[in-house]
């Protein structure tokens, strides 16, 4: 029999203060009745007979007298089974679609538990998502953690809903379904998210986690959590691959900094807790396949860079951690290419080991290199051109020219509804490195030159 | 016993704060709970201590047990370290494994070096020997490539009373007995947080070899030095480690994944029993040593793992081998400082970091060096750590203080690695104060115009660096053809030599005569084309000859084991320009 509390010290913001306890531990569950509504929180704090509890939901109405608090003596679990699927929660895992309750003996501790790196499997296999430039330049590899690099306005949610659309066609082996956490992010984004699923028949295969910009945001700080552990019962009890695509990380770590800045904890850069970096790398840490498990999880985390600064801590931090980036420009954008990825600050860290002979196919690593310099080359007489004029450039720098126009109207650019497989991408990647003169090709073994160069 | 075990009175993630601590000591290993977590205590005011615990606290309680483990935080150094994979207080990953399974649980409690496993020891003392701190009793072959030596722990001395027959023994089997009293095992213990003793430091004399072309020969390491690794996120700061761990002529390697990605770990773990040593032709895993504490990974474990990974290394230097140790990364442990700093609620310096990082960071660094050991053999510990700054952004503290400690910078740079020149290594930002230092070596090993070579290339560069701002202005065709000149041999520099790809077989490792025959190649064409460019050869016709563009693949076309390639591509050098001349000279 849990002991209940009939009054609190001190209310401040998401944060409570319970005077007199016994026996709580830190980290547990409570739960708080309020007028007939029960709400729940978190114990972050104990000093002495003092609790700090950091309540989920919104503590207007809250008095300190009038109310109960039980402490549930476990963390916060949800429950887990099959029956997930196709089914929509609330941000701490309380179904919200009408559907009833989760019937399962199976319950996890949202928080997780850090993978041993001697169980990990190294992932190695390519995930095709049918856009030349994340398959050629940033490969995503099924179990990497592979960010989207955003701003306000920019179609990182159409990339995101074609990468799932495109990625479902191309899975052979095993079962694929997607974990959808939204956090902090618009009605209508949530509608397109569910607009696109519908369409792409995936729907009885997403499980959703909806925290929206008005949901409270403390709640906002389990809702990645709720949802991973849904995508490491379903990849490692069920052997699935699992997509998890986490929306709006930036309104993650804003809710982070509320709280800290709730609790008086010193400061790290701009404001943002000490602890953002350890806190974000519990979240994508959560990536990976395990031995005994034919499952994985790969994740695709969404973040607006606010004023499109990448230095921001929160696509700074996020970048030591995740294994590479997919960084979206406006200046592109602004040019009428889809998708407006810029491709040299892009990188996928495991696409070395996941592509080339065996993988996709001899020439990729080739090319793809090549590509990243002679891009890079591209901006070099970009910003010459801009000084001295167009035609004072060198024969060998108008080459250039003409190379960057076909790059990024010819194959970064694509529709929103076209799948292009790996050697369709290859192939116009070869139409575009032949405008170049052979021996500018210094990336490329002579041997791919003589089988696909095209001058 | 009940009354000495101190209670929780606080907690605040990995900080837990307990009374009745007066019986306490600073820096001991306590258990705290009903799941025995494993802490340190890092402050005691009156009867209250602060403890950091390594392992996550969820569900202690107020009034939970805090039991004191009467030792300082240590490792346990014997047999069965080399090839294996540590989590950051030195428990075995794959016993974690055992114990909890895929995922790492709390309360799992101490664990070490496996005591039980049996090795053949050869015993080289006999009864009457007078053995002191440092001295070698006995041998065991831990790997094909590594002899551990057992070696007597500091500060114990005395005759050998009895000592057993060679033959397999487990770690907890007294080998030898001293009149002392002392009795040697297999295996000792040794805080980590205490530089282990040696008999005196020696001053820097060799290089670390790491086949790393832009290092070797233009920012050298050496060893017993540090040599600090910065770079913004993708920048190829691990890249450049493995490289290194791979590569580099030390006989140890301590690789500390020090609060980075669990599948980088993974990588090293399946790559590095498959990698072959160049020198002795058995895998890499012979000679390596892991220490594992990925970011999600208790924070408190992050910050010791550093220390773990440290006095490991310097006990191996102890019995005459060259470590070079490799933190990867050194600013998420200054991190895990600040993080422990910030639930302290100390007053915070620069960033919010604690104003004792400097001082870390020089007790860190200052445990490298090259030694005379106890058992005056030279050895030593290099330390290779690398940085994260925030943002890519230099002047950021964790960058600023570990320049003041390390002597070799080799800084990384993010438009490099864009346009994916690997190592991303910057040369003009980066130094080695190790040159003048290594001189003598160079000149007594490689060859006596290395050193001369390495400036006159450096200048090449630096002069590039000025042309291309005025490039940048008014193009490159305005320049004349002298200057026009420097920038293609920078060019040539720069892709036929900096840029050295990891994945190509000869490539991934070039010996440093191959390094010094490739910079003569390219000192005399540059030297031969100048005087072209001076009878009037029009530098188009020199930038776009085939020979160019056999320098810049000779990298790849010329194998490691060269034989005559490099004369005859030297021959072809200098009758192409002769003919040329003539041919000018004529017109």
């Amino acid at each position: 029999m849990h002991k209940e509390y009939l009054s609190l010290k001190k209310i401040e913001g998401p944060l409570i203060v319970i005077e007199g306890v016994e026996g709580v531990s830190y980290n547990e569950m409570v739960e708080i009745k309020v007028q007939g509504e029960t709400k729940h929180g978190k114990v972050v704090q104990l000093n002495n007979d003092l609790a700090i509890v950091q309540v989920f939901e919104n503590t207007s109405g809250m008095s300190v007298n009038n109310i109960s608090v039980k402490f549930t003596g476990k963390p916060l679990e949800i429950k887990l089974s099959r029956e997930i699927l196709g089914r929509m929660f609330n941000g701490i895992g309380q179904p919200i679609d009408g559907g009833g309750p989760v019937f399962s003996g199976i319950k996890f501790d949202v928080n997780g538990s850090p993978i041993n790196p001697v169980a990990r499997r190294y992932p190695r296999n390519y995930i095709q998502t049918g856009i030349s430039a994340i398959d050629t330049l940033t490969t995503l590899i099924r179990g990497q953690k592979l960010p989207i690099f955003s701003g306000n306005g920019l179609p990182h949610n159409q990339i995101a809903a074609q990468i799932v659309k495109q990625a479902k066609v191309a899975e052979g082996e095993g079962e694929f379904a997607v974990v959808f956490a939204a956090m902090g992010i618009k009605h209508d984004d949530a509608h397109y998210f569910i607009k696109t699923f519908q369409e792409a028949g995936v729907l009885d295969k997403v499980v959703m986690f909806m925290n929206l910009a008005d949901d409270p945001v403390v709640e906002r700080i389990v809702t990645p959590r709720c949802a991973l552990t849904a995508a490491e019962y379903l990849a490692f009890y069920e052997n699935m691959h699992i997509l998890v695509i986490m929306t709006d990380i930036t309104s993650y770590c804003e809710a982070l900094r509320e709280i800290s800045a709730a609790r008086e904890e010193v400061p790290g850069r701009k404001g943002y807790p000490g602890y953002l970096y350890s806190d974000l790398a519990s979240l994508y840490e959560r990536a990976g396949m395990v031995e005994g498990s034919k499952g994985s999880i790969t994740q695709i985390p969404i973040l607006t860079m606010p004023n499109d600064d990448i230095t921001h801590p929160i696509p700074d931090l996020t970048g030591y951690i995740t294994e590479g980036q997919i960084v979206l420009s406006r200046e592109i954008y602004q040019r009428n290419i889809y998708p407006p990825i810029n491709i040299l600050p892009s990188l996928s860290r495991l696409m070395k080991d996941g592509i080339g002979e065996g993988y996709t196919r001899e020439d990729h690593p080739d090319v793809a290199n090549q590509l990243f310099s002679s891009y890079s080359r591209v901006q070099e007489v970009k910003a010459l051109s801009q000084v001295i004029g167009e035609d004072e450039l060198s024969e060998i720098d108008k080459k250039y020219l003409e190379f960057g126009e076909a790059f990024e109207y010819r194959f970064l650019r694509q529709e929103f509804n076209e799948n292009r497989d790996i050697d369709r991408s290859l192939e116009i990647a070869w139409e575009i490195l032949s405008i170049l003169p052979k021996n500018e090709l210094d990336r490329i073994n002579p041997k791919f030159l003589d089988a696909y160069y095209r001058g | 016993m009940e009354g000495s075990a101190g209670r929780v009175v606080y907690v605040n993630g990995p900080v837990v704060k307990a009374r009745n601590m007066k019986n306490f000591k600073m820096r001991e290993m306590v258990t705290v709970g009903e799941k025995k977590l494993i802490g340190e205590v890092i402050s005691i005011d009156g009867e209250l201590g602060t403890i950091q615990v390594y392992e996550e606290t969820t569900g202690i309680k107020i009034d939970d047990e805090v039991v004191s483990t009467q030792k300082p935080l240590s490792v346990t150094l014997g047999p069965g370290i080399v090839g294996n994979i540590f989590d950051g207080i030195q428990r075995p990953l794959n016993i974690i494994f055992d114990k909890s399974g895929n995922f790492i649980k709390e309360g799992i409690g101490l664990a070490t070096i496996d005591k039980k496993k049996k090795w053949y020891v050869e015993l080289k003392v006999k009864v009457g020997d007078e053995l002191k701190e440092g001295d070698i009793f006995g041998t065991v072959d831990e790997t094909p490539l590594i002899k551990h030596y057992l070696m007597v722990p500091p500060n114990i001395k005395g005759k050998v009373e009895e000592v057993r027959q060679n033959g397999e023994y487990d770690l907890e089997t007294i080998l030898v007995k001293l009149d002392s009293g002392a009795e040697l095992k297999m295996y000792q213990e040794w805080p980590v947080r205490i530089p282990r003793p040696v008999k005196e430091r020696l001053p820097i004399q060799k290089p670390l070899i790491t086949g790393q072309r832009v290092i070797d020969t233009f920012f050298p390491i050496a060893k017993g030095g540090t040599a600090a690794i910065p770079g913004g996120f993708g920048t190829g700061k691990t890249m450049t480690q493995h490289q290194l761990a791979k590569w580099s002529d030390a006989d140890i390697i301590v690789y500390i994944g020090c609060g980075e990605r669990g599948n980088e770990m993974t990588e090293v773990l399946e790559d590095f029993p498959k990698l072959i040593d160049p020198t002795s032709n058995l895998p890499l895993m012979n000679r390596t040593i892991l220490i594992a504490n990925t970011s999600n990974m208790p924070v408190a474990a992050r910050e010791a793992s550093i220390y773990t990974g440290i006095t490991i290394a310097e006990y191996f230097r102890d019995m005459g081998y060259n470590v070079a140790v490799m933190a990867d990364s050194t600013s998420r442990w200054a991190e895990a400082l600040r993080e422990i700093s910030g639930r302290l609620e100390e007053m915070p310096a620069e960033e919010g970091y604690p104003a004792y990082l400097p001082s870390r960071l020089a007790e860190f660094y200052e445990r490298a060096g090259y030694v005379k050991t106890l058992n005056n053999k030279e050895a030593s510990v290099t330390i290779i750590g690398a940085v994260s700054p925030a943002g890519g952004d230099f002047s950021e503290p964790v960058t600023q203080n570990t320049k003041r400690f390390v002597s070799a910078f080799l800084g990384l740079d993010r438009k490099l690695a864009y346009s994916r020149h690997y190592p991303a290594i910057n040369w003009l930002s980066s130094y080695s104060g190790y040159i003048t230092q290594l001189e003598d070596w160079y000149k007594q090993n490689v060859a006596e115009d290395m050193i001369f070579l390495r400036g006159e290339m450096i200048k090449v560069l630096q002069e590039e660096s000025k042309l291309l701002e005025t490039v940048k202005l008014v193009g490159e065709d305005v320049l004349p053809d002298q200057q026009r000149l420097i920038l293609e041999i920078a060019r040539l520099l720069k892709v036929g030599y900096l840029q050295q790809n990891a994945y190509h077989k000869d490539d991934t490792f070039v010996p440093l005569v191959k390094q010094y025959m490739m910079l003569k190649v390219i000192d005399n064409f540059y030297k031969l084309a100048k005087e072209a460019v001076k009878v009037g050869v029009p530098i188009s016709v020199i930038k776009t000859s085939e020979l160019f563009y056999r320098i810049i693949k000779m990298k790849y076309e010329i194998p490691n084991d060269y034989g005559d390639k490099f004369d005859l591509l030297m021959e072809d050098i200098n009758e192409y320009f002769s003919n040329l001349i003539r041919e000018y000279e004529g017109d």
